[in-house]
């Protein structure tokens, strides 16, 4: 019972001081019987026995365990002293909250993404098999056989690749997104059923041999009600029946973690799936992601080696279409890395301006304890001369940081918990299935404890220089620390110079982020997205086979024409810039029988003859196509101005032949079109050909383009109505042209997003730590300044003197930042679109922003000193 | 408090002993303490009460000691130490590991050179 403990304590403490007490006593009466008058005896007794106090203190440590017992009251003083200074407190733990919230809000979605692998056992050993060079992720389904079939250095491997389909059961049909999975999937990942079972190897016969799904828990839960014996009902899937044999885990979303899928089903059933007939055979398309589970204790060099070894094989036996094939190891999840290296590069430059938020706070704090500690150095000069160690000092104002950041660190968790739930739920695209979980897991909460104790700890043995140099009679004797303000470099004055450069740094990337997102909304895009709404359909869906769908495309250009306030309308089979935008192949000169190495590979579209008009890309010279392109007349295509540089440099292009991939019949170029962005609006000019929807299919996407002045709401309506008409069992996807593009605006919106609130965390810090600095110093020199005035000093003068130096610290801070950004420009080019901090725009905004910022954090301080009634002033003093 | 040169730091735990012997033939309060061990050494070993009262609250805390209230010689209230079973036990343990300790010291000290 502990407070019978320190009752006790209590009463050894009263006993201890009693002792010493007639100890001096004693003493004293023995100098007094030696003829000494009873003063000079008890001060002598007093000299003689020493610093009563400490050693009280002392013989009372006996009895704790004293370090802890320090602590605690270390503690309990740091928080009265807390208590009693609450805006200092209060402005310290937010400062604290906000830096330290900053950077687990980052680390959080760096440790989803990056860090933290698959939900499945054994992660680190999974690897995506990608062939050519990095970035190619796809492989064609029979050299994934041949290399599955021959290596010997991995345990499993297993393919999938993701599917778009309509999914239909008794009462609705939906579009839902899937993975077609190869029969070991499950196994190779080794992932149990919650309900049901799993298709395995076994179940494979060949070619639409397994007409079996498996649901993923969420879509069982949503779409089926949790419904236990869901279990052996049959679903469509595209229209066709299949069998539902169990229900996944519901902690496992599939193998690419933007890509959650909503059910699997076994990749031989591709081509009943809408999937071209030739999936499973065709070796120069590429389809399936490889995905392979390495033998432990191998190295993936010695996989890669082995699989490079069964390529030259394939190449040798398959010269055409596997003519180069290598392997690479990549980390699985993210689109066989391909959008790793940009998210790490992101974040990691995000991270890095976190913590410079971060180091930026503790700056600030760091001037403001130091500043605190100057204050305070009369009571610590007393405090010193009484007796107490310069470490129990040190160690009271350590207890005072911690505790301010162990504060700020739980209000920053809290508060980017919040966040990270709120993100956690966002779903940015309605359209796809892309989840982001960052939810903070132990390794968060352990960085954020790491975090919170480091900062403390920076900006708490910050003041200790100063402690350790007080002499205590100097600071007696000549009052308040004067002589130490006075020198002219201190160690707060660094610390603010430090800070202003870092916030200067972040406010220049985030203008630089701004200034990239407006280049980029302003960048040319090759098509005039306004005005213009978008309808997507997939006729496969609808139950449509390649043959069929002229007619139909046909027909819904037809009725769409004559919907009122219709101005022009195309189709396309992707839409540019939107998800599953691109398709590419490679192309060959006229003439060429040799098909092993192309000229380059270009991305390649089939339109209408009415696209163009109907998304404004412009036709630069030669015609436009007619419908009497058609099948029967010879190939024609359009290609983009990159198109026609790289395949005929200066040469006029229009009249030009060249051929596809085994092709015979060359394709006339008949015109040239303006170049464009297709995947992304950071891609370089890409080459670009268009084919005649009548000669060539890439995609079974048909996506109409409808211009017109009408509110998209009503074009919508109307245009659901008309296509309905049309087919009832046409899935349909409406939205307006600039609402597909946020998915391509999406990486600059987030990165300016990410940068802005960095950007304006530091303009805050740069005002609080300004601030403080002034209206310290002025605080600081009021009696100086009083006697100035009262000397008749103007009150600009009285600025100067107040003001100058922090004035001086945020010019030379922000010079340095400045430097410091231009410094940092290829850091930040890797986030933003265009990001130049040499832009003047740039130069310019940021020292306004400085400037803007110093004088808002000086005007108060600055009226302050104006405002100086010597006489009263002077009569406090 | 200044402090004499000629007064060595007592080796660890020698302060310990002196205090308990010295409870031991009487129980004494501080004071007393202080002057006793002043007396018995002859002025050669002054213990200082930085160190005393510390000492006095560790062999407190150990057990070793016990204090109760009395009258200081001048007829003050002050605190009476004396020893618990304990302590006279562990006395007698150290005591004798301080003779060996003394012992090989002086048998040190008294090789002389070759």
């Amino acid at each position: 019972m502990p407070w019978i403990r320190r009752l006790c304590r209590q009463r050894r403490y009263q006993d201890l001081s009693l002792s010493i007490q007639e100890h001096l006593e004693e003493k004293a009466d023995e100098l007094m019987e030696e003829g000494m008058s009873r003063e000079e005896a008890l001060q002598a007794a007093r000299r003689a026995f020493g610093n009563v106090g400490l050693i009280e203190e002392r013989s009372r440590e006996e009895w704790i365990w004293p370090e802890l017992d320090g602590i605690r009251t270390d503690l309990k003083y740091a928080l009265r002293q807390l208590w009693k200074h609450p805006g200092f407190a209060l402005t310290a733990i937010l400062t604290l909250t906000l830096g330290i919230g900053a950077t687990v809000v980052v680390f959080s979605v760096l440790n989803a993404l990056i860090v933290r692998p698959l939900n499945v056992s054994d992660p680190q050993l999974l690897y995506n098999v990608e062939h050519k060079e990095h970035g190619w992720y796809m492989q064609s389904y029979p050299d994934y056989l041949d290399y599955r079939d021959r290596n010997s250095t991995f345990d499993g491997m297993t393919a999938y690749d993701t599917i778009r389909a309509a999914l239909g059961t008794s009462q609705t049909v939906t579009k839902n997104f899937g993975y077609l999975a190869s029969g070991n999937y499950f196994d190779v990942l080794g992932v149990q059923p919650a309900l049901g079972r799993f298709f395995h190897a076994n179940d494979e016969h060949g070619k639409n041999s397994a007409p079996f799904i498996v649901l993923s828990y969420d879509f069982w839960r949503q779409r089926f009600n949790s419904d236990p014996h869901v279990v052996g009902t049959t679903v469509d899937l595209n229209k066709q029946p299949l069998a539902v044999i169990g229900v996944a885990p519901k902690d496992f979303h599939g193998t690419e973690i933007f890509f959650w899928p909503d059910f699997w089903i076994p990749i031989t059933n591709a081509s009943m799936v809408g999937y071209s007939r030739h999936y499973l055979e065709n070796r120069s398309t590429h389809n399936p992601f490889v995905l392979g589970r390495l033998k432990a204790g191998l190295t993936p060099q010695q996989a890669t080696d082995d699989l490079n070894s069964i390529s030259r094989q394939l190449a040798e036996q398959y010269p055409t279409a596997d003519y180069g094939l290598n392997a690479h190891l990549v980390k699985p999840g993210l689109m066989g890395d391909t959008w790793g290296d940009p998210i790490r590069d992101f974040l990691a430059g995000v991270m890095a301006l976190a913590l410079l938020v971060l180091l930026a706070a503790c700056a600030n704090l760091g001037s403001i304890f130091a500043a605190r500690a100057a204050d305070r150095s009369r009571e610590l000069a007393i405090r010193l001369a009484i007796g107490s160690s310069r470490w129990i000092i040190l160690r009271g104002m350590l207890a005072e940081a911690i505790l301010v950041a162990l504060a700020g660190g739980v209000a920053g968790t809290l508060l980017a918990s919040a966040l990270l739930q709120g993100l956690s739920r966002w779903q940015p695209f309605v359209e796809f299935p892309y989840h982001v979980v960052v939810l903070p897991d132990a390794k968060v909460y352990v960085v954020a404890l790491v975090l919170s104790l480091g900062s403390g700890l920076l900006f708490g043995v910050l003041p200790a220089r100063q402690v350790r140099r007080s002499d205590a009679t100097q600071v007696m004797k000549n009052g308040v620390g004067t002589e130490m303000f006075f020198r002219r470099f201190v160690l707060r004055d660094v610390l603010l110079g430090v800070q202003i450069a870092l916030c200067t740094l972040l406010v220049a990337a985030s203008l630089v982020a701004l200034r990239g997102m407006e280049r980029s909304l302003h960048a040319p895009l090759g098509f005039q997205p306004q005005g213009v709404m978008l309808a997507g359909t997939d006729l496969t869906m609808a139950g449509y086979k390649e043959g069929q769908f002229l007619p139909v495309q046909k027909r819904m250009l037809e009725e769409t024409e004559r919907i009122p306030g219709v101005s022009a309308v195309g189709i396309i089979d992707r839409t540019l810039l939107g998800e599953g935008c691109c398709g590419s192949e490679g192309v060959f000169r006229a003439g060429t029988t040799d098909f092993r190495k192309e000229l380059f590979d270009s991305r390649n579209f089939s339109i209408s003859p009415e696209y163009l008009a109907a998304s404004g890309m412009r036709l630069l010279s030669g015609r436009n196509f007619t419908w009497h392109d058609d099948a029967d007349s010879p190939p024609v295509v359009l290609v983009n101005v990159t198109f026609a540089r790289m395949m005929f440099g200066t040469t006029p292009a229009v009249g030009q032949h060249f051929l596809l991939y085994g092709g015979k019949l060359p394709k006339e170029i008949v015109g040239v079109v303006e170049d464009g962005k297709y995947q992304s609006l950071t891609e370089n000019p890409q080459p670009a050909m268009f084919f005649p929807l009548t000669q060539e299919i890439n995609d079974n996407d048909t996506v109409l383009v409808v211009r017109s002045a009408l509110p998209p709401t009503e074009i919508a309506t109307m245009l659901d109505r008309t296509l309905s008409n049309i087919d009832r069992n046409l899935p349909l996807t409406l939205h307006s042209w600039p609402d597909a593009l946020d998915l391509a605006l999406f990486p600059a919106r987030a990165a300016t997003a990410a940068l802005g609130i960095m950007g304006l965390l530091a303009a805050m810090l740069a005002i609080t730590g300004t601030f403080g600095v002034a209206t310290y110093s002025v605080s600081k020199r009021m009696r100086e300044f009083g006697i100035r005035v009262a000397l008749g000093a103007a009150p600009v003068e009285l600025i100067r003197a107040a003001l100058g130096r922090p004035l001086l610290l945020l010019l030379s801070g922000s010079i340095a930042g400045l430097v410091l950004g231009v410094l940092a420009s290829r850091l930040l080019a890797q986030i933003v679109y265009e990001a130049t901090p040499h832009d003047p725009m740039v130069l310019a905004g940021t020292m306004l922003t400085m400037t803007l910022l110093g004088l808002l954090a000086t005007w108060i301080p600055a009226r302050r000193s104006m405002s100086i009634d010597p006489a009263q002033l002077l009569r406090d003093e | 408090m200044a402090r004499n040169p000629q007064h060595r730091d007592l080796f660890a735990g020698a302060l310990e002993l002196m205090i308990l012997h010295s409870l031991r033939v009487k129980p004494m309060h501080g004071y007393a303490l202080v002057k006793h061990i002043q007396l018995v050494s002859d002025d050669l070993l002054q213990v200082e009460e930085g160190s005393l009262y510390p000492a006095l609250q560790r062999l407190l805390r150990a057990g070793l000691l016990e204090s109760r209230e009395g009258i200081s010689a001048k007829g003050r209230p002050t605190r009476i130490y004396r020893l618990t079973r304990a302590g006279v036990k562990h006395l007698e343990r150290e005591k004798s590991g301080f003779q060996i300790m003394f012992a090989g010291i002086a048998r040190v000290l008294a090789v002389s050179k070759a």
